[in-house]
């Protein structure tokens, strides 16, 4: 029977920002000083967002830790991490905004680690030709969300919290409004407004061992998705090289890549410092080749080469899988990771919550001995395809920004990259909306057909007899996408991952979740299982179309990147049969004025001949 | 480790509630969010229980274990004795939503009252600049992950009741960090003593006792607050020098 849309409360703002983890403060704060209404919608509490979780730092040229810094170097790093399948225009405008970005943090209230002349300090990542990552300690997600958040205390936001998303209204093709629920009592409620920002983050959920946290389901993939948005590069899917092995309930937690940056070497079972024996050709003239020359990096020799744990994540990722499969892995099934050398008290001042995590959960004291560690699903460089300079979906009045859209990070995400993305477009996604709305000042309308359809879909959960364990199914669908579409793939599993999540989605309509609507977690497991199979699906079938190994795609039965592949990203969206229809959409020529300065060598950057 | 364990519960709402016992199977190095965990997936799948992280960061999983305020997410099974039962129950200090969910709305409205951070003008080149060793307390209390248990243990708002007359140490150390920062022009020392209620505490130190993140925030944060107080409204001296020469506005 349809609910009276009447009787269901009814929030309106001019722009409603979803989420609010870093992209969707960055966002709402940027609306407010545009002069927009604005209303924040999460699940969570304010400043629980999967945010508080980075841990190294945000990277951005501002050229403190070393002179020679500056955005083309970045620009140059970001582009090779993301073996060329980024979007360039996405990653000029971030890696020549993230300075301004991270001083404004700083003017906001954020309190970085200092160098010696009393600026902002910078650490070395993976990837990156120079120390780049503002960092506080290895706690700088919890930085930057508390200076966010304490910031947009102060900026007019209506905060809706532990309110979760069910889908979007659209009118004529613009979105529209919001349909969610809140948690505490399970009441329905609709938000209108005139633009929407999706700030929902990734969707490691779906995977059996993540540093993911419960709030990662991919809920704005499936809403956008639904409304007609194209997912882009769906498959790439970054495992993090290092999160914890053990003991087995905090398996995939992460370790940050800190402390690689801060010195750490990785063993195998042997005692061999393996990393050496997997420097890929592209990075082999910027790596150390041998252990000395490592060691004189790490102590400050700029003529010297990085050391090659700190290759870009997919490689050092593949690297532990591979040691561990021909049986040179760690106690646990990892790799040893070293960092007691720098001694007690440097690594309680740079790693501090490294220590305590070790400490109080696998009793492991690492300024003493080393850490096991192995892959853990990490990051989605996929997802919803924006425009590059407004952060608009193809769904007008729809935007995306942070790790919920697609562009930056192409086939491989580098460490540092996420939280200056988070500003950077968050920040642009603010200023779209409010030249969307500027441009289309009325309120949209309310369709109350689609708007009970949702609530439908919702209540079916809630109102069966019975059915299956909603908990059950989330579990069987982890194993299998660990199983089939994990960081080696190939053909055969992709196929038997693709039909487990087609067996599953016929179950999940049939999913049971018992008590009733107030603050019932196996409710809210129940519909997030919507969104993770469809993320699922879309990884899947991406990786099954993309035959080829690039970044963190890895193709056992195609190895090594394809010149071909190099011209196309891959494009998901809803076919008009209600079906997942997949294509492969041309990137077009590079842009020559870019395309210069990413396929320079480092010696002519230096030189300053680009 | 035994394989099985005890959880015993406090399932109910605002209105009334008992405690409920569950016996699942464990795993090696297991938390109690995971026994919590395993009873929604095997016994009781509405039991409310908030969690994010799972990994000690978020701030969550907040709640009292056998008596201790805790992070569940943090709190391992072999902390307790081996086939002992282990009782949970949501924070004492705030009212109960339903279960393990506590409605803690009250601290959110106790971050809007302080002033926020007001740094001057920013230099010419672009750069503000502060030294490491001016900015290492600011960071300690920046460590703060929000997850209350110092206030739920905080006896002027758990046993007094007095929510309406002290911040609690969660935002003392907030004002603190805001004082204490080398760029902050602001001058909240007279908010401090007459709307955060920093004459309330009385230094018992549970508050600092039960900080997932070892911040010492009594030694550190609310007493140097009190005494920045006191220097101000009850030092005789700055009281005559203000008096004669209107100084000492900003000690």
């Amino acid at each position: 029977m349809p609910t009276d849309i009447s009787e269901i409360d009814t929030i309106t703002h001019d722009v409603i920002v979803l989420g609010a983890g870093g992209a969707g403060l960055r966002a709402a704060i940027e609306c407010s000083r545009q002069g927009l209404d604005c209303g924040v919608v999460c699940k969570s509490l304010l400043g629980k967002a999967h945010t508080v979780m980075a841990e190294g730092g945000a990277a951005a040229a501002l050229g403190n830790a070393d002179k020679r810094d500056n955005w083309k170097f970045h620009f140059r790093d970001t582009m090779r991490g993301a073996k060329f399948l980024n979007q360039w225009r996405m990653a000029e405008l971030h890696a020549k905004e993230a300075p301004d970005r991270i001083r404004e943090l700083e003017a906001w209230g954020a309190v970085f680690d200092r160098t010696k002349e009393g600026l902002i300090n910078q650490r070395n990542f993976g990837g990156h030709r120079y120390p780049r990552l503002a960092h506080v300690g290895d706690r700088t997600g919890l930085e930057l969300i508390r200076t966010l958040q304490d910031k947009g205390v102060h900026s007019g936001l209506s905060v809706h919290m532990e309110c979760t998303a069910l889908g979007l209204l659209t009118d004529g093709g613009r979105v529209s409004g919001l349909v969610c629920y809140w948690r505490e009592t399970g009441r329905f409620v609709i938000f209108r407004a005139k633009a929407i920002i999706f700030a929902t983050g990734g969707f490691g959920k779906a995977w059996r061992i993540t540093s993911n946290s419960w709030e990662y389901t991919g809920d704005g993939q499936r809403m956008a998705y639904d409304v007609g948005a194209e997912l882009m590069d769906m498959e790439f899917t970054q495992f993090h090289p290092t999160g914890m092995v053990w003991p087995p309930s905090v398996a995939g937690i992460l370790v940050t890549e800190g402390v690689r940056g801060e010195g750490g070497v990785l063993r195998n079972s042997e005692g061999k410092r393996f990393m050496f024996e997997y420097i890929p050709e592209r990075f082999a003239p910027e790596t150390a080749d041998s252990e000395e020359e490592a060691q004189r990096w790490l102590d400050g020799d700029d003529s010297s080469r990085r050391p090659p744990e700190l290759l870009t994540r997919d490689v050092v990722a593949r690297a532990i899988y591979n040691e561990v499969k021909e049986g040179r892995g760690s106690k646990h099934g990892g790799a040893y990771l070293n960092i007691s050398h720098r001694g007690e008290a440097y690594i309680k001042k740079k790693l501090p919550s490294m220590y305590h995590q070790f400490k109080e959960l696998a009793e492991v004291d690492i300024t003493k001995e080393p850490m096991e560690v192995g892959p853990t699903f990490h990051y989605a460089m996929g997802g919803i395809r924006v425009d590059h300079d407004s952060q608009m979906t193809n769904v007008p009045g729809l935007f995306a920004c942070g790790e919920c859209a697609a562009g930056l990070h192409g086939a491989n995400r580098l460490g540092g990259n996420s939280l200056s993305d988070l500003l950077v477009f968050g920040r642009r996604a603010g200023l779209g909306a409010k030249e969307f709305i500027d441009a289309n000042p009325d309120l949209p309308a309310l369709d109350e057909a689609q708007a009970n359809k949702i609530l439908d879909w919702a209540k079916a959960p809630l109102m069966r007899e019975s059915g299956e364990n909603p908990y059950v199914l989330h579990d069987e669908l982890r194993d299998a996408m660990t199983a089939h579409v994990g960081i080696w793939r190939d053909e055969e599993g992709l196929a038997a991952g693709i039909e487990v999540i087609e067996q599953m989605r016929a179950r999940v309509a049939n999913v049971k979740a018992h008590g009733s609507s107030q603050y019932n977690p196996s409710w809210s497991e129940a519909l997030d299982l919507d969104s993770l199979l469809l993320c699922a699906e879309a990884v899947a079938r991406g990786a099954k179309m993309r035959q080829e190994s690039r970044g963190a795609h890895s193709r056992v039965d195609f190895q090594g990147e394809r010149e071909e592949w190099g011209k196309y990203n891959i494009v998901i969206k809803k076919g008009d049969d209600g079906q997942m229809s997949i294509e492969r959409v041309d990137r077009g020529e590079d842009p020559p004025h870019l395309a210069k300065i990413a396929r320079a060598t480092l010696e002519q950057l230096e030189a300053g001949d680009v | 480790m035994s394989r099985q364990r005890t959880l015993r519960v406090w399932r109910g709402d605002g209105s009334s509630g008992q405690f409920e016992e569950y016996t699942c199977d464990v795993d090696e190095g297991m938390v109690v969010l995971d026994l919590i965990h395993q009873v929604q997936k095997h016994h009781a799948p509405d039991l409310a229980c908030r969690w994010n992280c799972k990994a000690g960061k978020c701030g969550s999983c907040s709640m009292e274990i056998n008596g201790k305020p805790k992070l569940s997410c943090m709190t391992r099974l072999s902390d307790y004795e081996e086939g002992a039962v282990i009782q949970v129950q949501p924070l004492k200090t705030f009212p109960i939503i339903k279960d393990l969910a506590t409605d803690v709305s009250w601290n959110f409205r106790q971050n809007e009252r302080i002033t926020p951070f007001t740094p001057p003008q920013l230099p010419e080149d672009g750069d503000y600049r502060m030294q490491q060793v001016d900015v290492d307390r600011v960071q300690e209390f920046r460590k703060c992950i929000e997850c209350f248990l110092c206030q739920d243990t905080c006896h002027i708002l758990r046993d007094h009741e007095k929510k309406e007359g002290f911040v609690g140490p969660r935002f003392m150390i907030r004002v603190a960090q805001l004082e204490m920062h080398p760029l902050d022009t602001v001058d909240r020392i007279p908010a401090t003593r007459d709307e955060y209620g920093s004459g309330m505490c009385n230094i018992t130190r549970c508050c600092t006792e039960v900080c997932p993140e070892h911040i010492n925030i009594t030694d550190n944060g609310i007493i140097p607050m009190k005494e920045r107080v006191v220097d101000r409204f009850y030092d005789p001296v700055t009281i005559v020098l203000r008096r004669v020469f209107g100084w000492g506005k900003r000690a």
